[in-house]
C-alpha cells in the first residue's frame, strides 16, 4: 500500500527546516527532491564503476557500458517502448524538442508547411520552432485554450491541414495541470501526414505511460522532475523515423565509421546505430544511471499508486482553496482533468508576495510565468502562483499551506 | 567592495513586460541589511512584521524578514544599484 510518510524517509531533504519551519516543497513541477537511492547511487558509481563507455576493453568500462544501456532499457520499460533503441539521453526536455527541431525540423520543414502548437505550451516547446521558422519560413499556428485552460480541440482541428508536418502539444501544462489527449492529436495529426511532438515533462514523472498506446511520434521529459538526477532528460523516438533521420550533433560515440578517402579529401562517415547515432561525445553516465534508479524507484511505488497520491492531494487542494476568499485559482477546478499543479493568485497581492511570504514559513512555490507567457497573456494574468505535488507530500502539508495562505488574507 | 556588493547575494528579475527585481540578501548580512533599509525608507505597513511596505523617494517596494526584497516599477536594473547603494550606505 501507497505510504507517503514511508516515502518520505527516503528524502533526506524533507528533514530540513526553512526559517525554523519544516519544508514543505510545493515546487514539483520545476523538479523534484532526490530519494537516497538515487543519491547512494550517484556516489557509488562514481566511487567503484566510472569510466567512460563503449569500445574501451578494460573491466570498468565494462561495467559502466552495461549500467549506461541497462538504463537505457530500463527508461524503455519505463514508457513501454519497443526498446532502448527507441531512447536517447539528452540534458533534458528543452535539449529532446531541439534535437527533433533541428535535426528532423531543419531538413524537413519547407517554407510551404505548417507547424502547430498550443497555446499551453512550455517555452521550450515554442521557441526552437520559432527560431527555426525564422530560418526556414515555414509557418506556426497556435491552438487557443478553453476559458477553463483545456484545449480546444475544435480548434486545434479547424487549423490542422495536409500543410501541417508537425505538431506540438504538451501531455500536460506546467501551468493549469491539464491533460491533454495526446494519443487523440496523435490520431488526427497522423490522418494529415503530421508527427506529433510531444511534451511530457509533466506527465512521465506523475502518472503510467505507454507510448505504443498513445502512438505519439515523439515524447521529451527530463530525469530531475522525476526523482532523478539534474542534466540528463530523454527522447523518445519513433524507431523507424529516428532511423530516417540525419543526427543532431557529430562527434565521437555516434559514428561507426570515420575513413578518410585519400583521392577524394575528405572523410567518409557512417552513423553508429540507435540510439548512439543521437548520443554524440562522451554522454552524461553517472545521471543516466541516477535516472535508472530513479525509474526503478517509481516503478516499485507503481505509477497508478503515483496517479491515485497526487489526484487525492490535488482534489483535497483545490476545495480548500475554492474556501479561501480572496484566492482565484486558474484552469479547470475539475481534478479529474488534471495533474497536481494549481496555479492561483491572491487577491491584491503580486505572485511573488506570495511566494516570499510563503517561504517565511518554509512553504516552497513557485510565482512567475513558469514559462508560459502567451498561456498567462491568454489569461490575462502578469504573474501567477504555482503550487505542485507529489510522492512525498501530504494532507498535513497541504493543511499548514492553507492556514499560510489564509494569514496572508488576513493581513 | 561597495555597499550593494557587501549585502547583496543575488538580484533575479522577472520576465515579461512588466518586470519586477527581487533582491535577495546575502544570508549573514540580512539582518544588517534590514536595519540599513528600515532607517533610511518610510514604513507604510508592516504584515506580521514578516513584510515591510516601504518608500524611499517615492519608490515603494516590499522588504521580507527573510532577507529578500520586490522593487516594482524601475526603469532598468542600474536604477535599482542606484537606490540599494543609497539605502544600504
Amino acid at each position: 500500500m501507497f505510504n507517503p510518510y514511508k516515502v518520505r524517509e527516503d528524502f533526506p531533504i524533507l528533514r530540513r527546516k526553512i526559517n525554523n519551519y519544516p519544508l514543505i516543497y510545493f515546487d514539483n513541477a520545476a523538479t523534484s527532491q532526490k530519494p537516497k537511492q538515487v543519491i547512494d547511487i550517484i556516489k557509488n558509481f562514481y566511487e567503484t564503476h566510472n569510466a567512460n563507455v563503449h569500445r574501451a576493453v578494460h573491466t570498468l568500462s565494462q561495467e559502466a557500458s552495461e549500467l549506461y544501456e541497462q538504463a537505457h532499457e530500463e527508461v524503455a520499460d519505463f514508457i513501454h517502448a519497443k526498446g532502448m533503441e527507441e531512447i536517447i539521453f539528452v540534458r533534458g526536455t528543452t535539449e529532446a524538442i531541439n534535437l527533433v527541431a533541428y535535426a528532423w525540423g531543419l531538413r524537413n520543414l519547407k517554407k510551404s508547411d505548417e507547424v502547430i502548437a498550443t497555446l499551453m505550451e512550455h517555452h521550450s516547446n515554442i521557441v526552437p520552432w520559432e527560431i527555426l521558422s525564422k530560418m526556414s519560413g515555414f509557418k506556426i499556428s497556435y491552438a487557443k485554450v478553453k476559458d477553463d485552460g483545456t484545449l480546444d480541440y475544435e480548434k486545434f482541428e479547424n487549423l490542422i491541414s495536409k500543410k501541417t508536418k508537425i505538431v506540438c502539444v504538451s501531455h500536460v501544462s506546467n501551468f493549469s495541470g491539464v491533460i491533454n489527449d495526446v494519443g487523440k492529436v496523435a490520431k488526427i495529426a497522423h490522418e494529415y501526414g503530421a508527427l506529433t511532438v510531444v511534451d511530457g515533462a509533466q506527465s512521465v514523472p506523475h502518472m503510467p505511460i505507454d507510448v505504443k498506446d498513445l502512438d505519439v511520434d515523439f515524447l521529451a521529459f527530463s530525469g530531475h522532475k522525476m526523482l532523478g538526477p539534474t542534466g540528463i532528460g530523454v527522447l523518445y523516438g519513433k524507431g523507424e523515423i529516428l532511423e530516417e533521420m540525419e543526427p543532431f550533433q557529430g562527434g565521437g560515440e555516434m559514428i561507426r565509421e570515420v575513413a578518410y578517402n585519400n583521392k577524394e579529401g575528405h572523410c567518409v562517415i557512417k552513423w553508429n546505430d540507435l540510439p548512439w547515432k543521437f548520443e554524440a561525445g562522451t554522454p552524461n553516465i553517472c545521471d543516466g544511471i541516477g535516472l535508472m534508479e530513479a525509474v526503478k524507484y517509481l516503478e516499485k511505488l507503481g505509477m497508478e499508486n503515483v496517479q491515485a497520491h497526487e489526484g487525492m492531494l490535488t482534489k483535497y487542494a483545490m476545495q480548500k482553496l475554492l474556501e479561501c476568499k480572496n484566492v482565484e485559482i486558474y484552469g479547470p477546478k475539475d481534478v479529474s482533468v488534471k495533474c497536481g499543479i494549481i496555479p492561483f493568485n491572491v487577491e491584491s497581492l503580486s505572485s511573488h508576495d506570495v511566494a516570499l511570504f510563503l517561504d517565511n514559513y518554509g512553504i516552497m512555490i513557485r510565482s512567475g510565468f513558469h514559462c508560459t507567457q502567451p498561456l498567462h497573456e491568454t489569461f490575462k494574468l502578469k504573474s501567477s502562483a504555482r503550487a505542485s505535488f507529489y510522492i512525498y507530500n501530504t494532507l498535513e502539508e497541504i493543511d499548514r499551506f492553507i492556514e499560510v495562505l489564509k494569514e496572508i488574507e488576513q493581513a | 567592495m561597495n555597499s550593494v556588493d557587501t549585502y547583496v547575494a543575488r538580484i533575479e528579475e522577472t520576465c515579461g513586460e512588466e518586470k519586477d527585481f527581487i533582491v535577495l540578501f546575502k544570508y549573514d548580512k540580512k539582518d544588517e541589511a534590514i536595519t540599513k533599509i528600515l532607517k533610511k525608507s518610510k514604513k507604510e505597513k508592516s504584515i506580521s512584521t514578516i513584510i515591510y511596505e516601504l518608500t524611499y523617494n517615492s519608490i515603494s517596494f516590499r522588504l521580507y524578514a527573510t532577507g529578500k526584497a520586490i522593487f516594482r516599477n524601475l526603469k532598468n536594473k542600474d536604477e535599482l544599484q542606484k537606490v540599494l547603494a543609497a539605502l544600504l550606505t
